[in-house]
């Protein structure tokens, strides 16, 4: 019998890259000995879109639809790099209501995402039931996105300058229903896993990765403050109205997978209060600036200006130009920090857009993750990850 | 309630006879074929794949659809599967990228007969909004679709519906299109025919035998 | 950010330990980038993470661009951090175009920044920049078996027109 125990060999297994447990059509090969696994490799490009190429063949305000499907989870934040970064080059302030509507939606945004991503990576750990919850709550977020925008994802609702419409009326009502009730949500959230003893065996603990690793392998968001880094660009950088916000960064300590869970429950309470916030100070006034060069004028004015409809009808057909130049600007995605490069050649189209995804980037950190321990924690690993696998594949 | 108990007695005890029998099994019979019969049984008891491409995955089978504010067991299709070779619904949620497509070809092939196909929102119908060179402009290039639900993403009704309709379609009764609805033959798009619009000749002989086997059915 | 008299001082002291690395400073739109020679791309990231007074420790986003008809041809861009003092520096290295059957070559900074091994194959798999010295440069997204760069500016978008009747009647 000693020569059977002794006896060990490493087995190559295919995971994906259709896997119920991958979120998505990530494909995974993993090398395991017995259930612990040796070493791994993320192989990715089955949802490659072509975004950034198609992106070159259109002009400025065409693209923000292009952008919003990279990470289907979190369009707001796409539409917000890829505006801001345009907004920036052609140096357009955006009037304050705008700023103030941007982080609400954003916020809400972040929420939806973290639901999404709670709903099914606990799902993948056996708590069937989370996913109900979560998604009731998502419905909410998502009546209110189709309340102001008209539709449910993938809303195009940021515009360069500003935001499409204002908010409807009721809005704030119905916005304000949902304040007051989702941290009584996140708190039943809690009480279903917090005291579960499968969750907490498999999340304690499992998928340790040090600080130092994680800042070299470029990983942020949820998944660097669970180890204890407070970085957040939302506190670092000056944009939208997050300056006169008053919220805490959740840091966790051991930057295990429950860490991360904690961190990214405890986010959804601050990005409530937010909103809340941003909501109490919505200040008056117009939602788009105010620059015929770059913003559609009124349809109000159609009728009875010929130049607003000149205008019109130039932003419609060639669309704005932008002036020679580049720019990489960064926001915190619910996922780590979104960076838009964008490059102008002074047409009206960009030569180059390009996304530094947070998916992206953080995948490369599962395999410290995950080797040498088992391939369950391995599946939790993934799940507290959250790679969007659009966002990965662009 | 209480006569027919009375006379479901009477009949098993073979009582009844006659007209009055015959009048009984005309009233509590159900004749139908076979075929009917399982095509019912078929259609209300769908084993999708749990299978997700992209932004439609979100609002699709594979999560929104299944939630409590839309159920899709209310259509006998609650019970996702893993497996392939378990699944007898396929629904293409996303873009098709020109990697995915064999392995999407290689589920569709591990499938067991009967299975059906869904492709759900612009991207899997046509290519969408992405026509480049990383995505397959329609998954009909390599594989049979019987449902295109548009949209982009459709909403969770929208998959609803167009599941509907190929519960209809599974019944051996496909809802027709609209021109078949309102008598409007004649007025085809033809993509590539002859220098007045008219279809070319193998597109007209392929739309006429499509449109034969409609009328016969 | 540093500013353009910042920038300069940056150049000056590159200057010293690599002469003729920094080719160009701009700064736009609140942004400071040092164009550098590709030859000294290790040495000048090394520095700005290593110098003191520099601690540009976090790569933030490497992405190669194409500037079809500029010359040089090529360029990766690197987005250094630094996190203690909240600035952002881009670092981009020209790289020329070396003509139809060769491909640019570049140093991969996989030693100094991990992060970029994925970024790295990225760039290689759009635009066919060879990273010198990266431990698994295949492609990434696209298939294996893909032939092209499909992200340069001379690489055709693809996909298909959308024909009517009314078009093709009119004009086909």
């Amino acid at each position: 019998m000693a020569e059977l125990a002794e006896r060990t060999e490493v087995m190559t297994v295919n995971i994906g890259p259709h896997h119920p447990a991958t979120h998505g059509v990530l494909r995974l090969v993993v090398d395991l000995e017995g259930e612990v696994v040796k070493d791994l490799r993320p192989i990715i490009g089955y949802v490659h879109t072509g975004i950034e190429k198609s992106c070159e063949d259109k002009s400025y305000w065409k693209v923000i639809p292009f952008v919003e499907r990279m990470d289907y989870v979190s369009y707001f934040f796409q539409m917000e790099a890829f505006c801001g970064a345009v907004e920036r080059m052609i140096e357009l302030e955006i009037p304050p209501r705008a700023k103030y509507l941007r982080t609400i939606f954003l916020e809400l945004n972040r929420i939806h995402s973290h639901l999404v991503w709670l709903g099914t990576t606990a799902l993948d750990l056996g708590a069937i039931s989370m996913l109900w919850y979560c998604f009731r709550e998502r419905e909410r977020i998502l009546d209110l996105f189709e309340m102001a925008t008209g539709q449910r994802m993938h809303t195009r609702y940021f515009q360069v300058g500003g935001v499409i419409e204002d908010i409807p009326l009721g809005f704030e009502a119905k916005l304000r229903e949902f304040i007051a009730d989702m941290p009584v949500r996140v708190g039943q959230y809690q009480a279903l896993l917090d005291r579960n003893e499968v969750f907490l065996s498999r999340t304690k603990g499992t998928g340790i990765v040090s600080r130092e690793r994680l800042l070299e392998l470029g990983v942020t968001g949820p998944l660097l403050r669970a180890a204890g880094e407070p970085w957040d660009l939302r506190k670092a950088f000056d944009y939208l109205a997050y300056p006169e916000m008053d919220f805490k960064i959740p840091v966790g300590t051991v930057g295990d997978n429950y860490d991360r869970y904690r961190v990214r429950v405890a986010e959804m309470v601050e990005s409530t209060r937010i909103v809340e916030q941003a909501l109490d100070a919505l200040p008056e006034g117009p939602f788009i600036a105010d620059d015929r060069k770059y913003v559609l004028p009124p349809r109000s004015e159609l009728s009875t200006s010929m130049e607003s409809l000149i205008h019109h009808f130039k932003l419609v057909t060639e669309g704005y130009r932008v002036g020679p130049g580049e720019l990489y600007y960064a926001i915190e995605s619910p996922r780590g920090e979104l960076g838009c490069f964008v490059l102008a050649d002074g047409s009206a189209k960009p030569a180059r857009v390009h996304f530094r995804d947070p998916s992206f980037v953080n995948l490369q950190a599962f395999r410290d993750m995950s080797v040498g321990s088992y391939i369950a924690d391995m599946i939790c690993s993934l799940g507290m990850l959250d790679p969007i696998l659009g966002g990965v594949d662009r | 309630m209480r006569s027919r108990q009375l006379r479901a007695r009477d009949m098993l005890r073979g009582d009844l006879e006659g007209e009055e029998l015959e009048r009984y099994v005309e009233e509590r019979v159900v004749m139908t074929n076979f075929d009917k019969m399982l095509g019912w049984a078929r259609s209300n008891s769908i084993f999708p794949l749990t299978f997700g491409l992209a932004c439609c995955a979100i609002e699709g089978i594979p999560m929104a659809a299944v939630t409590a504010r839309y159920d899709i067991a209310r259509f006998g299709a609650e019970a996702g599967r893993a497996s392939p070779r378990q699944a007898d619904l396929i629904i293409l949620s996303g873009r098709v990228s020109i990697k995915m497509a064999p392995i999407i070809r290689r589920l569709y092939d591990q499938m067991l007969e009967p299975k059906w196909a869904i492709s759900m929102g612009a991207c899997s119908s046509s290519g969408g909004m992405f026509s480049n060179y990383a995505v397959v402009q329609g998954a009909e290039k390599f594989m049979p679709i019987d449902v295109h639900v548009p949209g982009c993403p459709p909403r969770p009704e929208a998959v609803l519906y167009g599941f509907t309709k190929l519960q209809r379609k599974i019944q051996g009764n496909p809802d027709q299109g609209w021109r078949a609805r309102y008598g409007a033959h004649g007025t085809e798009e033809w993509a590539r025919g002859g220098p007045r619009g008219e279809p070319s000749a193998e597109a007209a002989k392929a739309y006429l035998a499509a449109r034969e086997l409609i009328v016969s059915a | 950010m540093p500013d353009a008299p910042g920038l300069e001082l940056i150049r000056g002291e590159i200057e010293q330990d690599h002469p003729g690395a920094v080719l160009d400073t701009g700064f736009e739109h609140g942004c400071a980038s040092l164009a550098i020679d590709p030859a000294h791309v290790l040495g000048v990231l090394g520095w700005l993470r290593d110098a003191p007074g520099q601690g540009y420790r976090f790569l933030s986003s490497l992405h190669a661009a194409d500037y079809l008809p500029a010359e040089p041809r090529f360029a990766v861009h690197y987005e250094l951090l630094n996190r203690d003092r909240v600035e952002r520096i881009r670092v981009k290295a020209l790289l020329a175009d070396p003509g139809e059957d060769s491909l640019p070559e570049i140093d991969s900074c996989v030693e100094l920044f991990p992060t970029a091994e994925f970024q790295e194959r990225e760039a290689y798999d759009f635009f066919g920049i060879v990273f010198n010295g990266h431990p698994d440069l295949t492609r990434i997204l696209l298939p294996e078996d893909y032939v092209g760069w499909p992200q340069r500016r001379d690489f055709p978008v693809g996909g298909e027109p959308v024909t009517f009747t009314y078009n093709e009647r009119n004009y086909g």
